[in-house]
């Protein structure tokens, strides 16, 4: 351990950390006492039945799972730091580690630091108690003291713009207020070290966009933070460094553009071809369903990387269980590093506007072609979304599929450099010589 | 490692506290630092369960009235009434004596009992000291056992100025040990507690549990009969239960009843026993509430 070596810049350092579940004791389920005495009861033919067949693992071996394991990286102080990663990957087990809510199977974290944790938000909040009330209670429970939320008090109320109802129990509170007065607690919370999970995943677009601006923020003021998300903008906003973890490993850690780089192909590697399967659709999506996203070169092939000189066919396929009206469906194309080249609806055209806004339950495809010689070379990311315009958002994939564009004899190819910019339209150049 | 541990502390305030998260093997420390540290959320946390408690009842605290009232009405009518136990004092005040720590002690075994699960949210989402939750728990029972002691007063009052009851009241030097004895009424609740809500995150069978189990020790502890219905020379067995020395120490201080005399010392040996090996259980098994509750 040669933490003393650099001990004033690390903040974080985790070694061969680990943590094993058992399978049966994830969250869902519990023991009871009948467990327990059955399986005593039947250790000793275990016992027997492990001698016969000697060599073999037991046979709790297999209903071991390792949520993490070998995880070894570090963090310096001030750094903001980017954790990515497939559901199920280890992150949350990660974060809960880091904040002690769990312990490590094996292995071990030095933190240096007060570590301040969001892993959700508004969590000890009672529907009872009133905005105030809570105020002190969640605050407490975050780890703050008395006096310092006394301090912050009208700032946090200033902040979640509940101020009306600050002596209104907040099983009163509309979904909306609720969220912004426990963010608001939250946001206020002056740890060293921050670890956030993907609070940003709850709430609107406006309610978002202020956690962001407040991460952002944070991250300015030069603290030590980690952010857990899904949400491959703000990670490429935020972070400078990322983590990229798959099955519970430490895959790849590199600065976020290329770690992000990383995950996106990693997942749908050369498939040109995204497909949801039912369980990973969130209840709220319904009666949408998508069922696949998939892109086409000329020939129709579903392939990963396109030609920059061919237009590329870009399909969304999706069902409706029952019928929606005023639906729009749309792709938005996002860089790696998260700006949006555009957004377009199938219902953009006065035509499609008229004929589909409402649609009857069945199977749909929606589909367009974006045209030969717009982008340039490079990594791009398909987003979808479904709604009806200001009244609800059915479904939205922040990072659906990503797609290769390859430059290969596109305008300007003659010269071996990298052109800046998004797009690389073919012009039609005019040269005159002036006499 | 501790090398480098003492190494930055002798550096001094420039770099922050060194954390390290390991896997604790073995019986770990108890950490009661850390309660200390915390010991602003055992007051928010009190002050919610008391704050929350009544919200949405017709009769709000009055329900710490009338549960322990209405109690004692039913057994002087019961045992006092029917079966005519004679003790040389008026059955409801010796009755209601003994249900007030009674009282503080059920609702504590019971709330705190089941206090983790009803929390679980929290386990999950928020490192603090797990054992802040029962003991909230416990301690927000003593408003209520506050509010129940006015009763207690009133009734007194009531029998003291009746000149046919056959009960003065005098103010004697035992009543100097009545907050002691709340101590031991708390100290047994919160060790049984502690166990309890433990096991409970494990096994959920204590959730079934527990009202048997309540109604059980309610009837080995000396409510609505005397210790010394108990042979002589069982009382130090009886004694056991540390309930016992508690109960029979209130109408000792209170209505000047023999003296609970060496069962008091056997409860609390037995009180603090329980609290201790409570404590370490709880410490044992804390590491695994997140990952099962």
């Amino acid at each position: 351990m040669n933490w003393s070596r650099n001990d004033s810049v690390l903040a974080v350092r985790v070694t061969d950390l680990g943590k094993k579940f058992r399978i049966g004791t994830s969250p869902e389920s519990y023991h009871t006492l009948r467990d327990v005495l059955v399986e005593k009861a039947a250790a000793p033919v275990r016992w027997l039945r492990s001698r016969r067949l000697a060599g073999e693992p037991p046979a709790n071996g297999q209903d071991v799972i390792w949520a993490l394991r070998n995880v070894n990286f570090e963090v310096t102080r001030g750094e903001v730091l980017g954790i990515i990663g497939r559901n199920g990957a280890g992150k949350s087990t990660l974060l809960k580690i880091l904040s002690r809510v769990t312990e490590p199977t094996e292995g071990y974290v030095e933190i240096r630091g007060r570590v301040g944790a969001l892993l959700e938000v508004g969590t000890g909040f009672h529907p009872e108690l009133t905005g105030r009330e809570n105020i002190y209670l969640n605050g407490a429970i975050l780890g703050m003291k008395r006096a310092e939320i006394d301090h912050k008090f009208d700032e946090i109320v200033a902040f979640s713009e509940v101020e009306k109802f600050i002596d209104t129990p907040v099983k009163r509170y509309s979904s909306g207020m609720y969220l912004r007065l426990a963010f608001a607690v939250a946001a206020h919370l002056e740890p060293e070290i921050l670890v956030v999970d993907d609070v940003l995943a709850v709430g609107d677009a406006e309610f978002q966009r202020k956690c962001l601006g407040k991460m952002s923020d944070v991250a300015q003021e030069g603290r030590t933070v980690l952010f857990v998300s899904h949400n491959m903008s703000a990670i490429l906003r935020l972070t400078e460094r990322s983590l990229v973890f798959d099955k519970g490993q430490l895959v790849f850690q590199a600065p976020t553009a290329e770690a992000v780089d990383y995950y996106m192909s990693a997942g749908h590697v050369e498939v040109g071809e995204r497909i949801w399967e039912r369980d990973e659709v969130p209840s709220s999506a319904a009666p949408f369903l998508p069922v696949a996203l998939r892109v086409r070169n000329p020939q129709g092939m579903v392939i990963d990387t396109h030609r920059a000189t061919e237009p590329i066919s870009v399909e969304f396929e999706y069902r409706l269980e029952s019928p929606i009206t005023s639906l729009r469906v749309g792709i938005y194309l996002l860089t790696v590093r998260g700006e949006y080249v555009f957004t377009s609806f199938d219902t953009d055209s006065a035509e499609n506007y008229e004929r589909f806004s409402s649609r009857a339950a069945g199977r749909y495809v929606s589909r367009f072609q974006i045209p030969a010689n717009l982008l340039n070379e490079g990594r791009y990311i398909l987003a979808v979304n479904a709604s009806a315009f200001k009244v609800r958002r059915y479904f939205h994939d922040e990072n659906a599929l990503a797609i290769t564009v390859d430059g290969t004899g596109a305008p300007g190819k003659q010269w071996a450099e990298v052109r800046l910019g998004t797009v690389r339209p073919a012009f039609q150049w005019q040269i005159e010589r002036m006499e | 490692m501790t090398a480098a541990l003492t190494a930055s502390k002798k550096k001094g305030n420039r770099s922050p506290e060194l954390i390290i998260i390991r896997p604790t093997r073995g019986l770990g420390a108890l950490n009661l630092k850390d309660l200390w540290v915390y010991r602003e959320l055992i007051y928010f946390m009190t002050w919610r369960d008391i704050k929350v408690r009544y919200k949405q009842t017709l009769l709000g605290a009055g329900w710490a009235i009338l549960q322990p009232f209405l109690r004692m009405v039913v057994f002087s009518l019961l045992f006092g009434g029917i079966a005519k136990l004679e003790y040389g004092l008026p059955y409801p005040l010796f009755n209601f004596a003994a249900l007030l720590p009674w009282g503080l002690f059920e609702k504590a075994m019971n709330d705190a009992g089941r206090s983790l699960v009803a929390n679980r949210n929290m386990i999950t989402k928020v490192y603090f000291p797990r054992m802040i939750i029962p003991l909230a728990s416990v301690i927000s029972g003593l408003v209520d056992f506050a509010i129940a002691m006015l009763v207690l007063v009133g009734i007194i009052v009531f029998y003291h100025l009746r000149p046919e009851s056959n009960f003065d009241f005098q103010f004697t030097p035992a009543l100097a040990f009545l907050p002691l004895l709340i101590l031991l009424a708390l100290v047994t609740a919160l060790g049984v507690s502690l166990w309890l809500s433990a096991m409970n995150v494990i096994y959920r069978d204590v959730g079934y549990v527990l009202p048997f189990l309540t109604q059980l020790w309610f009837f080995v502890t000396p409510v609505v009969y005397s210790s010394t219905d108990v042979p002589e020379k069982l009382r130090l067995i009886y004694a056991l239960n540390p309930m016992t020395g508690v109960v029979e120490g209130f109408r000792w201080a209170l209505l000047g009843s023999q003296a609970p005399g060496s069962m008091i010392w056997m409860s609390a040996v037995i009180a603090v026993c329980v609290l201790i090996s409570g404590m370490f259980y709880f410490r044992q098994m804390e590491r695994r509430f997140a990952d099962e509750i």
